[in-house]
């Protein structure tokens, strides 16, 4: 990755992007397309209609390499990592002493080896808790000379395809080495739309070649972190730091699911005792969905209160949703307030505006299971 | 004729007969993005020079919109709160956001001028 003078880092792609148009922005240290010449709505539309290639080498790659890596990572995640088929993918989180959540990562067996994608902000500190926690016990390479590549949408499989024979035969949560216009990537049908999708990995020398023989597919079309926030949000997902923090626990965060049956049992994973009882006694609050009644946005940090005006919860996400053609929220509300339809008061510029609680996400899921 | 001034948080006045039609300017258009949403003040109203008229927000943020001049509210635009994407088609024209009976006209004088503005916006880099 380059290096600016003033200490700002780009990415591969930092050239492709200010040709395109983009308007760049500092982003976890570093600098990031926003958005390009048509704007976030048409960036959005065009992902959910058709496919956008975003560039995502900011966040963090790391290996990890041992005896036992998947037993290794199981101490320090919830999730089911021995379990994995090779080629197989997972969302875990790094939890600390108290169930809280450090970060949010996607983990995938290769061979004898894990794959980790982690999020930006976070890739530092995560490396650093990889290497003391699992020191002696496991190898961890931090990926600095790769890319990343995510491209969602509908046509995105088609596009694929048409550079890489092999990607047909991914499905969902499924990963493997594969070449894409002759350049060996390591490509999952995973991403962070709640469409179709594939992230592709790759050596960063290549990864403008790779962005450019895409791009010049009809379909597809550049997206900046505008709508790539716009657009997990409307898929009901976590951005870490905002809806998830080291303050909530999986549980709190609607976040079971991804919790290995046999680790919501055995533990074994940080604040695990505070897990499992949550799990079986409930928790006081709950992350949900938030559809305001009106047309104004309520964003991050709106607090959230009930018909009687007692405060409730806090929105931790929150703007327009395109796809869904009005203002969608989430945020965490005390658990009686947690259901369905339950009417919220929502405090936007001092004034408090009728909302309810929704379900998520607010779009269908279209993931390519079989 | 009429001539339109403008302000340095990129609101424009156009002064037609008694009252002054005011929105946002392109650049503002265009640093904001995609307008979702507007929230217009109440035809009746009185706000000072500076003070907080409207809101306007984008995918990604919200702005306050000030007023121009002080004066009274005579009309607002219903045309951008059902179609907030003309405050970006048409900044200017069709994306007006409200009209002012102006308390004293000459306050008019000390807003810049086109060139004034454009040079402004140049600076801002």
């Amino acid at each position: 990755m380059a290096e600016h003078p003033e200490g700002i880092r780009r990415t591969p792609l930092y050239a492709l992007h200010l040709e395109l148009g983009a308007r760049m922005v500092p982003f976890a240290g570093y600098e990031m397309p926003v958005r390009y010449r048509d704007g976030i709505l048409a960036e959005h539309k065009a992902t959910r209609e058709a496919a956008g290639l975003f560039d995502v080498s900011h966040m963090g790659q790391f290996r990890i390499r041992g005896d036992d890596p998947a037993a290794a990572l199981e101490t320090l995640v919830p999730g089911d990592i021995r379990g994995l088929a090779q080629g197989e993918m997972r969302y875990t989180q790094f939890t600390n002493e108290a169930g809280g959540i450090l970060d949010d990562l996607m983990v995938t067996r290769d061979g004898d080896e894990l794959l980790l994608v982690v999020n930006a902000a976070r890739k530092a500190a995560d490396y650093a808790h990889l290497r003391t926690r699992l020191a002696g016990r496991a190898d961890i390479e931090a990926l600095e000379d790769r890319a990343l590549l995510a491209m969602q949408g509908p046509k995105a499989a088609a596009v694929l395809a048409r550079h890489a024979a092999e990607s047909g035969a991914l499905v969902f949560m499924t990963a493997a080495a594969m070449p894409v216009g002759g350049i060996d990537c390591f490509v999952s049908r995973s991403g962070y739309t709640g469409e179709d999708g594939f992230e592709i990995s790759l050596p960063a020398a290549r990864a403008a070649d790779l962005a450019r023989l895409l791009l010049a597919e009809r379909e597809l079309t550049a997206v900046g972190l505008g709508a790539r926030d716009s657009l997990r949000l409307e898929a009901g997902l976590c951005l870490y730091g905002h809806d998830i923090d080291e303050a909530t626990t999986p549980v709190e965060a609607a976040l079971s699911w991804s919790i290995g049956k046999r680790r919501r049992a055995e533990g074994g994973f940080p604040g695990a005792e505070v897990v499992q009882r949550q799990l079986a006694q409930g928790v006081s609050r709950r992350r949900v969905g938030i559809r305001p009644d009106g047309r104004q946005p309520v964003r991050e940090h709106a607090e959230i209160r009930d018909l009687e005006g007692g405060p409730i919860g806090v929105v931790t996400s929150g703007g327009f949703g395109p796809s869904v053609g009005g203002p969608i929220a989430m945020g965490y509300v005390t658990a009686a307030r947690a259901a369905p339809d339950t009417p919220l008061g929502l405090v936007v510029r001092g004034k408090t505006l009728p909302g309810r609680v929704s379900r998520l996400p607010f779009v269908p899921q279209r993931y390519h299971r079989s | 004729m009429s001539s339109i001034r403008y302000t340095q948080d990129h609101e424009w006045l156009r002064l037609d007969g008694g009252t002054a039609t005011c929105g946002i300017t392109d650049y503002a258009q265009e640093q904001l993005g995609d307008v979702v949403f507007v929230e217009l003040p109440q035809v009746g109203a009185s706000y000072a020079a500076g003070d907080e008229a409207a809101v306007v927000e984008s995918v990604k943020a919200a702005a306050e919109v000030y007023a121009p001049i002080a004066g009274k509210i005579a009309a607002v635009n219903d045309a951008i709160v059902n179609d907030p994407s003309l405050v970006n088609g048409d900044p200017m024209g069709e994306g007006w956001f409200f009209q002012i009976t102006p308390d004293d006209a000459a306050e008019i004088e000390s807003l810049m001028d086109e060139n004034a503005y454009k040079t402004f916006t140049e600076g801002l880099g």
